[in-house]
């Protein structure tokens, strides 16, 4: 399903002394297939992006195009639970959304809430549990005898349990260790190819967004500041750093070095491989291109 | 590095429903003045460590001492004049309407004197510059923000130590530097002991001693040249390696006579510059 924002703008609380411009003049495209990664600081706007992929917010400007629906600030939306099933959301923290006496149940709470039947719906929820890489058992226990980690891959099978056909993670794997992080990151990514999902990840990590996506949005003062691959996103670094964003820990490497030794490498890396194959190249030449 | 202020002595800990230990057997020191970092994987025990340090639970074996008072359910509110605590999450750690009513609601507690209290708060909000806040709302400040008022209210009571418990996991990469940069200044300014809780291990790299925790029991404590020699260990633990060590690494197996493992970007741009300036 493409979903795409044109000229987007959104002020909260119109018309009260409170009203404030979240985001303005943003467009973007979500093509089936795509997997965007949104960077921004705190208050750049990226969660009020976030909210119009599936219609929890409406624009007060501009249009959302979601699939066949369409989404403008005039007309009054009707049901939007096929929106709601069809575009899922991770939100940060999802573990705290847990409720339910049983994994089982908790699983089955979202589809069954979309009109899928118990039988139907506990046959998803074993499905989704093993695709979050936990075994069948964990089932029948309380989420919250679950360790941290485990409750967070509960709560991401419960939204895969409704069988989006477009998944939005908020931060997905902030406060977990390096190897959760990684796992987690891996997780979505597979799924991402074996279910053929658009995948819009929210994210301060420049890493994961420079390993994982086909396309960047940097989100800036609630603009899109920039929008490409990330090799057209990182090949000019001094833009994101002047704006205190974080680059890719391959590329501030790179251009630190460039600068001290004052040469130019014969592309932007951004990979670990490809950076020491360059550096590996110009210290045995002695000189650089 | 003297005196040790704390002494953990063979301390072992378990959740009552829970039948493996969350702490097995653990022994270390930590010196008045020194940064230390405590590293381990998620559910390594790290967090129960820090929760016994502050006496939120006490030891099934062993014994911990702290500035010489042994902690125990008598001692604890003494102890705890001594170590403030900086947790997780930004959004759970405020009380007061207002920055400058959350930083006096310690001191309150402490029946500090009003004049005094008064003083403390303008300091210690000035320390973390926070002092153009004061009257804000917290919920309308950013998370590093937030995080930085916590500490003020920590150092409004003046304790020799300050935990921080995984209190920049949740920030975006400026607050979490705002943060670093306000507790280094701390250290420097007040010869506080800094214990701080994570799982970043460039936060870590920086830290005078480190920790490592593993399923309850500790694995290893070094320097961080010491402990970032285990290489690939660390990752079975579930950690990482530093950018800068992993990057020299892979250069060494590429064929550059690097002389060792870097810990930081600026020396191995360094040694790079020597090599290829002689060339």
């Amino acid at each position: 399903m493409d979903i795409s924002l044109q000229n987007v703008e959104y002020r909260y609380q119109v018309n009260t002394p409170f009203e404030r411009l979240a985001i303005k003049d943003v467009s973007i495209d979500i093509p089936s297939g795509t997997f965007l990664a949104i960077i921004g600081h705190t208050g750049s706007g990226k969660s009020t992006v976030l909210q119009h992929l599936n219609a929890l917010l409406k624009p007060t400007e501009g249009q959302v195009l979601i699939g066949e629906r369409k989404i403008t600030p005039e007309k009054k939306q009707k049901n939007l639970k096929e929106i709601r099933q069809r575009v899922g959301i991770v939100f940060q923290f999802p573990e705290h959304q847990l409720f339910e006496e049983t994994v089982e149940k908790d699983i089955c709470f979202g589809p069954m809430n979309f009109g899928v039947s118990e039988e139907e719906a506990k046959k998803r929820a074993r499905a989704a549990i093993g695709q979050v890489g936990l075994p069948l058992e964990i089932l029948s226990k309380s989420p919250f005898d679950l360790s941290g980690g485990q409750m967070r891959r509960v709560a991401i099978a419960g939204v895969l349990a409704m069988e989006p056909d477009v998944i939005v993670l908020d931060e997905p794997t902030a406060g977990l260790d390096p190897r959760g992080r990684k796992e987690i990151m891996d997780m979505f990514y597979s799924l991402h190819g074996t279910r053929g999902l658009s995948t819009v990840l929210v994210t301060h990590s420049m890493e994961d967004a420079s390993r994982y996506a086909d396309q960047i949005v940097i989100m800036h003062n609630g603009e899109v500041y920039k929008k490409g691959t990330p090799k057209e996103i990182f090949s000019s670094p001094e833009g994101l750093l002047k704006l205190g964003l974080d680059v890719p820990e391959v590329v501030r490497f790179q251009l630190k070095m460039e600068k001290s030794l004052n040469i130019r490498l014969s592309k932007t890396c951004l990979t670990m491989d490809e950076l020491t194959d360059e550096i590996a190249a110009v210290m045995k030449r002695g000189t650089a291109t | 590095m003297t005196e040790p202020l704390v002494e953990l002595k063979n301390v072992s800990f378990k959740y009552d429903a829970e039948a493996a230990y969350a702490l097995d057997n653990i022994s270390f020191n930590i010196f008045k003045g020194e940064w230390l970092a405590i590293v381990g994987h998620n559910g390594s025990g790290k967090s129960t460590l820090a929760k016994l340090l502050n006496g939120l639970h006490f030891p099934l074996e062993g014994s911990i001492t702290v500035g010489g008072i042994s902690l125990s359910e008598e001692t604890v509110w003494e102890t705890r004049k001594k170590i403030g605590m900086v947790f997780q999450n930004p959004d759970n750690q405020f009380v007061g309407t207002t920055v400058r009513d959350d930083v006096a609601f310690g001191l309150e507690n402490h029946g500090i004197e009003r004049n005094d209290m008064v003083q403390r708060v303008t300091e210690s909000l000035e320390k973390v510059k926070m002092s153009s806040f004061l009257n804000q709302e917290p919920h309308h400040l950013s998370g590093g923000q937030k995080q930085r008022v916590a500490i003020a209210g920590v150092i409004a009571l003046r304790p020799d130590i300050i935990i921080l418990d995984e209190s920049t996991s949740m920030l975006d990469p400026r607050g979490r530097e705002e943060v670093l940069e306000t507790v280094r200044e701390l250290k420097r300014d007040y010869h506080m002991t800094v214990i701080s809780i994570t799982h970043d291990l460039e936060e870590a790299s920086k830290a005078d001693r480190i920790v490592v925790m593993n399923k309850g029991e500790l694995y290893r404590e070094g320097t961080p040249e010491e402990i970032f020699q285990m290489d690939e260990e660390l990752v079975k633990l579930g950690l990482d390696i530093p950018f800068p060590v992993k990057l020299s690494k892979i250069l060494r197996e590429k064929g550059l006579p690097l002389s060792r493992h870097y810990l930081s970007e600026e020396e191995l741009v360094e040694e790079l510059w020597t090599s290829h300036s002689k060339m």
